[in-house]
């Protein structure tokens, strides 16, 4: 009973992180079609502004050392600068494009965004303690210990949700976001300005990445300018599995490839763990053949002739 | 002006390969001429770059699928040749894991990198037949999870494949010329395979999927031939990689070098092999020149250097800059045409009436 709820917990905080970070993606594809590559880097980006900017081996941190009432809004809005930047220079000129030139350029501005971190800040890992007692594990029942910062990461988690669903179906804006979502062409006729729906979306991606960028490094306390890439594919790979356009598929898909991990690290035979990353992957190849469309098909994910 | 013998038709019909081939020799004999070592590598690495650009666009340029698997195959190939061609000793420090044939018997490298290559394309063959029967950003996902799962299969099968530390001993067969040699192979392959059959029904599904199959194109088996050949080019410079550096590690080819190699593509022009050939002769010299200049050089008493990793950014930029303002790329996916345009029906009989 312990090792089953153990194992539960840790299935339901991974799998935060990956729904976290599927929404991001998840939103983007609904209104611009866009597979955002980039949206790892966000996560990066989030992850370094909180220290201070040099090639140290020893991270200093500066934002990450403001009250956490201070803290959380700043990380949260150098990294919403930084998507709507990429909004105006990357997405916006290539609006028109296919969604393979805008997946291609996605891309490229991940790339260029990598590289401008290693620029900045070197290409070393570097350590860091943000909020680092929150790892400290609390009992939860006979012979259950989880850190702390588990059950904070599958609230945040929940809480972020609620507030996305709330803003989706309360809001005028969220109302004109699903409309743009179902159908583009028809939302903009219907007068929605969709340079504002998108800068929204893309901005609320950006909120989403921040998020996952702090209780990331919390978790880790490690900065790497490639950490954001497996969040970004797991991520990418839920949203696949859930179907590309739904954001409750996205949510779905990113438990699932969260418990599937965490299911795969516990059960299967130790010399063929550290393959798992592998069944992972030959998972979703799987399902994509069985559903191209995703486990939840959106009704604006079907291509017409 | 209109070529009037048997050759002069055959002249014009392989055009584009041939003054390919040309323009491609001219270049690498100029830059080899001063036998620099540092510049002889960079047109080297340039080369077999050359190889990997002109398989991808023989699958994504003939098929239209973005494939983001391909330096996957390229692993597997590099990998594969790597097994044949390494020092007995060193095989058995590093990768005692190998069958017992592969542990004691070596292959001379060119037999190694053509069987290298042949291994990627069985294994494109056999994922492909599931792979291809997808189309558009699913196809280009699964790609992606494919690739992923190759990097992470290589990365922990270290019995094999020596994982996250590298393999060394490796013997360096690669010179520019023997790179050369294989990038006119690739170019002759992926022109003649554009101009057959096989080629034209592929082509046809990438303008209309729905309307090739209708037109009877059986559209997966298509894909899997050319996501077959295109892997097996691969592999082969793959092999030529590994000859290359004399050592291999599975980071060698993860994110970066799809990113490189589909950036030369997309700058060229995704579905030309010109574009492919321009693509990769235009940003191998970007990139050198940014490299030159990340190490700083001296001008009027000062040193100028860009910060490190510039070049990637520039490359970076270089393909944003193109998809933006030139979404078909440099050729604007034209190829290099036979340059004496024959004179249009009209003034033919003009001149007939005169």
């Amino acid at each position: 009973m312990a090792f089953t709820l153990q194992v539960i917990i840790d299935a339901l905080s991974l799998g935060s992180f990956y729904a976290v970070a599927a929404l991001g993606i998840g939103l983007l594809f609904g209104v611009l079609k866009l597979i955002n590559f980039a949206h790892g880097d966000f996560i990066t980006i989030g992850a370094y502004a909180l220290i201070v900017p040099s090639a140290a081996a020893q991270a200093t941190l500066y934002i990450g050392d403001f009250h956490p009432l201070m803290l959380i809004p700043s990380i949260i809005g150098i990294v919403v600068v930084i998507a709507l930047i990429s909004e105006f220079t990357v997405f916006r000129p290539l609006r028109n494009a296919s969604p393979a030139t805008l997946m291609i350029g996605s891309f490229a501005l991940g790339f260029i965004l990598q590289n401008l971190v290693i620029m900045i800040y070197g290409g070393r890992p570097k350590a860091v303690g943000l909020w680092s007692d929150l790892n400290l594990g609390i009992q939860l029942a006979e012979g259950v210990q989880v850190p702390q910062l588990q059950l904070i990461i599958i609230g945040t988690t929940l809480a972020l949700m609620l507030l996305l669903v709330l803003f989706l179906t309360r809001t005028k804006y969220g109302i004109y976001m699903r409309a743009a979502a179902e159908d583009f062409r028809m939302a903009r006729m219907l007068g929605i300005k969709a340079n504002r729906v998108i800068m929204l979306a893309v901005a609320i991606s950006g909120m989403l990445a921040a998020a996952v960028s702090m209780l990331f490094v919390t978790q880790t306390g490690i900065l790497d300018f490639r950490m954001g890439i497996p969040l970004m594919l797991f991520a990418f790979i839920a949203t696949v599995i859930g179907g590309m356009g739904s954001l409750v598929g996205a949510v779905v898909g990113g438990f699932a490839v969260g418990a599937v991990s965490i299911l795969l690290q516990t059960f299967l035979p130790s010399e063929l763990r550290v393959f798992r990353d592998v069944f992972v992957f030959a998972i979703v190849i799987v399902i994509l053949l069985a559903r191209p469309q995703g486990l939840l098909v959106s009704r604006a994910a079907k291509e017409r002739v | 002006m209109e070529p009037k013998t048997p050759l002069g038709h055959l002249l014009r019909d392989y055009w584009p390969m041939l003054s390919m081939c040309a323009v491609l020799l001219i270049i690498v004999a100029v830059i080899q001429i001063p036998g620099d070592r540092i510049v002889n590598q960079s047109l080297t690495e340039a080369l077999i770059r050359m190889v990997v650009v002109v398989g991808l666009f023989l699958f994504i340029g003939n098929s239209g699928i973005i494939s983001f698997g391909h330096i996957g195959f390229m692993m597997i190939g590099a990998y594969a040749t790597a097994w044949q061609t390494m020092d007995p000793i060193q095989k058995d420090i590093f990768i005692p894991g190998l069958p017992e044939y592969l542990l004691t018997h070596s292959h001379h490298w060119v037999v190694a990198t053509i069987l290298g290559g042949v291994l990627a394309a069985i294994v494109a063959f056999i994922s492909g037949l599931a792979l291809m029967r997808l189309s558009g950003i699913a196809a280009s996902i699964g790609t992606f999870a494919l690739f992923m799962s190759f990097y992470s299969l290589y990365l922990q099968w270290s019995t094999w494949t020596a994982g996250q530390s590298s393999l060394v001993g490796i013997p360096v067969t690669t010179t520019p010329w023997v790179a050369f040699c294989f990038a006119i192979v690739a170019i002759v392959a992926a022109f003649l395979y554009a101009r057959s059959r096989f080629g034209l029904a592929l082509r046809s599904s990438r303008e209309d999927e729905v309307a090739a199959k209708a037109a009877g194109v059986s559209v997966t088996s298509q894909r899997l031939i050319a996501f077959t050949i295109s892997a097996f080019i691969v592999g082969m410079a793959g092999g030529l990689y590994g000859h290359f550096l004399g050592l291999l590690t599975v980071d060698t080819f993860y994110l970066p070098m799809t990113f490189i190699t589909l950036a030369m593509l997309v700058v060229g022009g995704m579905q030309s092999l010109s574009g492919a050939v321009v693509g990769v002769v235009v940003m191998s010299f970007l990139i050198e020149f940014l490299r030159r200049w990340e190490a700083g050089f001296e001008l009027a008493g000062m040193t100028w250097d860009l910060p490190a990793s510039s070049a990637e950014v520039g490359i970076g930029i270089a393909m944003l800059l193109i998809l933006i303002f030139r979404p078909k790329g440099l050729t604007k996916n034209n190829e290099i045409y036979w340059p004496w345009k024959p004179k249009s029906a009209a003034t033919n009989i003009t001149e007939r009436q005169s």
